[in-house]
């Protein structure tokens, strides 16, 4: 049987050192505490335990609130300074680099489905380069799944209506398992796949091997073959958004909020048009819900990023 | 002083079935909660057994991956709901809080025994559930594969959650009532025993965070049933809405385990040291505290469930700091011990494993309220190995040696010296060995309920079972020399540790009214110092 590593050890990922420096801080201090606890009581017990010749003590500790205030104040510094440390990991770890390299994944009971933006798309192997931030943007076709690899010390939930991302960067070529840790049913144990990562040469000839169409001209194909663009054209005769730098871009909504239009947004306007809609415009579009699957909502979505990125703030990075 | 102890106390008032189902006293009322909650975890146990079996192996080779998934989520709905929440309060609360405050009885009597109905209505649902083939959603329900998803009793388990939340409510309420109003003369909210502070803060939860889980898991029936959506997307509901409904109600649930433990241990500490309790009024002041900031903490079950950063940052803030009131009790226990005069009595070696347990299951507690470790450790064994330690570690050996502590008033009877302590010491090992392998197989990645694993993780398997066999076997001394005391053992003095508090002054076991005469406080508690 074919045997990869769970890979533990060592720094596989430019975040893997630093949440195993918090880890053994964290052990550092669960020890040190719980054996001074543990000493203390034990020393205690035998020191004054009742036997002939022990003297019963009356005296009454004075001060109790200044050693109470001791024992409230050096675990509330500690405390902060987990806390910060612990918080700082996570905004790392929940800030996409910019430029990083995007991988679509849809979960399904029981398998893991990539898609890469060249085309390629694999299930279960997830073929990566080494040494550059890659981005896995997460959706589920069904119930929630849990992204996890526990090398790579990260992961992310996986949830059926809208996308989340994790993202890294690997230091070292091999493989990694990927385990779903979010009870999915019944085979859920065996929802397991791998990372495969190798060098930016190897990657781009895999890559480039029985080459597919890229994920933006599916969409395309997708487009027309839909006929979306028989309303969201310029001088449609029915008014609708059109998709020129939509991405990214702010949204003013029939109820008066102002959104972004990131990739959550775009699948709703998809699957539940009338959810959200933009302001001036009426609820005309039929549902797509059970007419396109995920993987294809993800190539509409690819193709109308390549058709311009608004500036602004990039959205779905900031909303893990 | 009474010259017929036999024809007065609780346990002679009555011999028929219906002196027992039909009685509103509340030590007969703890004695039926006693019984009904040692046959759940007797089921609850017997699951865990299955389930340290199958991982023996990595392959699911002992039972299929649907028997698998039923054994882990029935082993937690049992222990949960039929076990853990009702343990100390529903048993020891209602046996000794009438008595602790000097009272003939509970507010509501009859609330009581409706209780103890309700609990066990509850109860038969799930039996039902079970008999008729379980159910594979977790004990969480997440949804939307509870909702929309699961094959099984679904339905049946979750009304008998729902039902047994209202003896929950019931109870919680008949408690603060009963607190408030039935204290003796001089008995004033400075005098109470840790033990009842805990309860009241226990209490507190019952009432306001019990509906929520109603409320969530009725959401989660109707969208199953009537497809209505509520959680299930395709519906058009949102699936994260419900985990925040349900840690709600379920991080409190967390306080509502360790609490009354902690209010055991704060009895059985002065007693067995003949110190008065050190820093009283923190002590009390921290059940309080625990009561509150467990309310404002639920989301640090969500921090990769693509809740918002900033929603993170703050349930990582809140965790921390209910961290701090469970720390100062640690300390407190400590220094009541300091120049202390101490005995190794069961009870004691008792709250000697709850400290030293309860303190590594919080500090281990630590690595998940920090946001970036979570991210590693969320859904795997380490968050198993963290909760068993401050479930099984914290409120079971609260439990038991709060049993062993107050058995002598229950039953009348003394238990031997020797095996309870051979029983204590084998839980203490057999729980360590179960357990901390777990934590190891967490850091290493081992994702939880899973009937398949990587053969990485089998040597830590294979000890965390045999750790288990030997708990079970710990667990099954009691269940004779108990036993034994209470049909054989040699008869109690109505203070056989010389303990403070009202319930000591009563005889063992107490009369019907639990006191001749309204006992009239004029001490402290936990005045050892002067009775060493
Ligand atoms: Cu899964
Ligand atoms: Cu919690």
């Amino acid at each position: 049987m074919h045997h990869e590593a769970i890979r533990i050890a060592g720094p596989v990922t430019t975040m893997s050192g630093v949440v195993d420096q918090l880890y053994w801080f964290l052990v550092f201090l669960t020890v040190l505490t719980s054996g001074l606890i543990i000493f203390l009581m034990l020393f205690f017990a035998v020191k004054y335990r009742r036997r002939p010749g022990h003297e019963v003590s009356h005296v009454v500790i004075e001060k109790t609130g200044l050693i109470e205030a001791i024992w409230i104040g050096v675990p509330l510094i500690v405390f902060l300074v987990i806390f910060f440390w612990g918080a700082k990991i996570y905004f790392q770890q929940m800030q996409v680099p910019a430029g990083a390299l995007p991988i679509y994944c849809v979960a399904k009971q029981w398998m893991w489905k990539f898609q890469h933006p060249e085309g390629k798309r694999e299930i279960n192997e997830l073929h990566i380069p080494i040494g550059v931030p890659i981005q896995v943007t997460l959706i589920s076709q069904d119930v929630i799944h849990s992204f996890f690899v526990p090398a790579f010390r990260t992961k992310m939930d996986v949830l059926p209506n809208r996308y989340t991302n994790l993202w890294f960067q690997v230091n070292q070529p091999g493989e990694y398992k990927i385990f779903c840790s979010e009870y999915c049913g019944l085979w859920h144990s065996l929802m397991q796949g791998k990372v495969i990562a190798m060098t930016l040469d190897e990657y781009e000839s895999w890559v480039d091997r029985g080459k597919k169409e890229p994920m933006a001209l599916k969409g395309e194909q997708l487009i027309a073959k839909y006929g979306c663009w028989q309303c969201h054209q310029r001088g449609s005769t029915i008014a609708s958004p059109i998709f020129d730098g939509l991405y990214g871009g702010k949204v003013h909504l029939s109820d008066g909020r102002t959104i972004v239009a990131d990739e959550t947004y775009i699948r709703e306007s998809i699957v539940d048009p009338g959810r959200r809609l933009v302001a001036g415009y009426a609820n005309v579009m039929p549902t797509f819900k059970d007419q396109i699957s995920e993987e294809e909502i993800l190539q509409l979505i690819a193709f109308i990023k390549s058709l311009g990125v608004s500036p602004g703030p990039a959205s779905s990075e900031k909303t893990p | 002083m009474n010259e017929h102890p036999d024809k007065e106390n609780y346990l002679m008032a009555g011999y028929g079935w219906r002196s027992w189902f039909l009685t509103t006293d509340h030590k007969r009322i703890a004695i039926l909660y006693m019984l009904s909650i040692t046959f759940f975890f007797a089921i609850g146990a017997f699951f865990a057994l299955l389930i340290r079996l199958e991982l023996l192996t990595p392959a699911g080779d002992f039972v299929s991956s649907a028997t698998y998934n039923r054994l882990f989520t029935m082993h937690g709905i049992i222990m949960v709901w039929f076990f853990l929440i009702p343990s100390i309060p529903s048993v020891l609360g209602n046996f000794l809080i009438p008595l602790m405050i000097g009272a003939d009885d509970l507010s509501f009597p009859r609330l009581n025994l409706a209780s103890w109905y309700i609990f066990m209505l509850g109860g038969i649902f799930t039996l039902i559930s079970i008999l008729f083939g379980g159910l594979d959603t977790g004990w969480t329900f997440y949804t939307p594969y509870s909702s929309s998803y699961a094959s099984g009793q679904v339905l049946n388990a979750g009304l008998g959650i729902i039902i047994s939340g209202f003896s929950s409510i019931l109870t919680g309420l008949n408690f603060i009532v009963t607190i408030h109003k039935k204290r003796a003369p001089g008995l004033t909210w400075g005098r109470l025993p840790l033990f009842i502070w805990a309860h009241y803060a226990t209490s507190l939860i019952f009432v306001l965070a019990t509906p929520v889980l109603a409320v969530t898991l009725l959401l989660m029936i109707v969208e199953r049933t009537l497809h209505i959506g509520i959680f299930d997307p395709s519906l058009g509901g949102d699936p994260v809405l419900f985990q925040h409904l349900f840690w709600f109600y379920s991080h409190p649930a967390v306080y509502i385990m360790i609490l009354p433990a902690m209010g055991v241990v704060s009895e059985i500490v002065p007693c067995f040291s003949r110190r008065k309790i050190f820093g009283y009024k923190m002590m009390a002041c921290a059940s309080l505290a625990i009561a509150t900031l467990g309310f404002l903490v639920w989301g640090h079950h969500m921090f990769v469930s693509g809740q918002s950063v900033y929603a993170g940052i703050i349930f990582s803030l809140f965790s921390f700091l209910v961290a701090i009131p469970s720390g100062i009790k640690v300390f407190n226990w400590v220094a009541t011990m300091f120049r202390g005069t101490i005995t190794f009595s069961t009870p004691m070696i008792y709250a000697f494993g709850f400290i030293g347990l309860f303190t590594i299951g919080g500090l281990t507690g630590l690595f998940l309220a920090a946001l970036g470790m979570d991210i590693h450790v969320q859904d795997t064994y380490f968050v198993v190995a963290h909760f068993h330690y401050i479930m099984v570690g914290g409120a079971i050996m609260g439990y038991l040696g709060g049993i062993h502590f107050w058995w002598p008033k229950i039953c009348g009877r003394l238990y031997p010296k020797g095996w309870p302590g051979l029983s204590a010491l084998l839980i203490f090992i057999g729980f360590n060995l179960t357990f901390f392998p777990q934590f190891l197989l967490g850091y290493m990645g081992m994702p939880r309920r899973y009937h398949f694993y990587p053969e990485e993780f089998q040597a830590l398997h294979v000890l965390s079972s045999a750790g288990a066999s030997i708990l079970g076997v710990g667990y099954i001394f009691p269940f004779f020399y108990l036993a034994w005391s209470f049909f054989r053992g040699p008869r109690a003095e109505p203070n056989p540790w010389r303990a403070t508090g009202l319930e000591w002054k009563t005889e063992s076991p107490p009369p019907v009214h639990n006191f001749d005469q309204t006992p009239i406080v004029t001490e402290d508690p936990y005045s050892y110092e002067e009775k060493p």
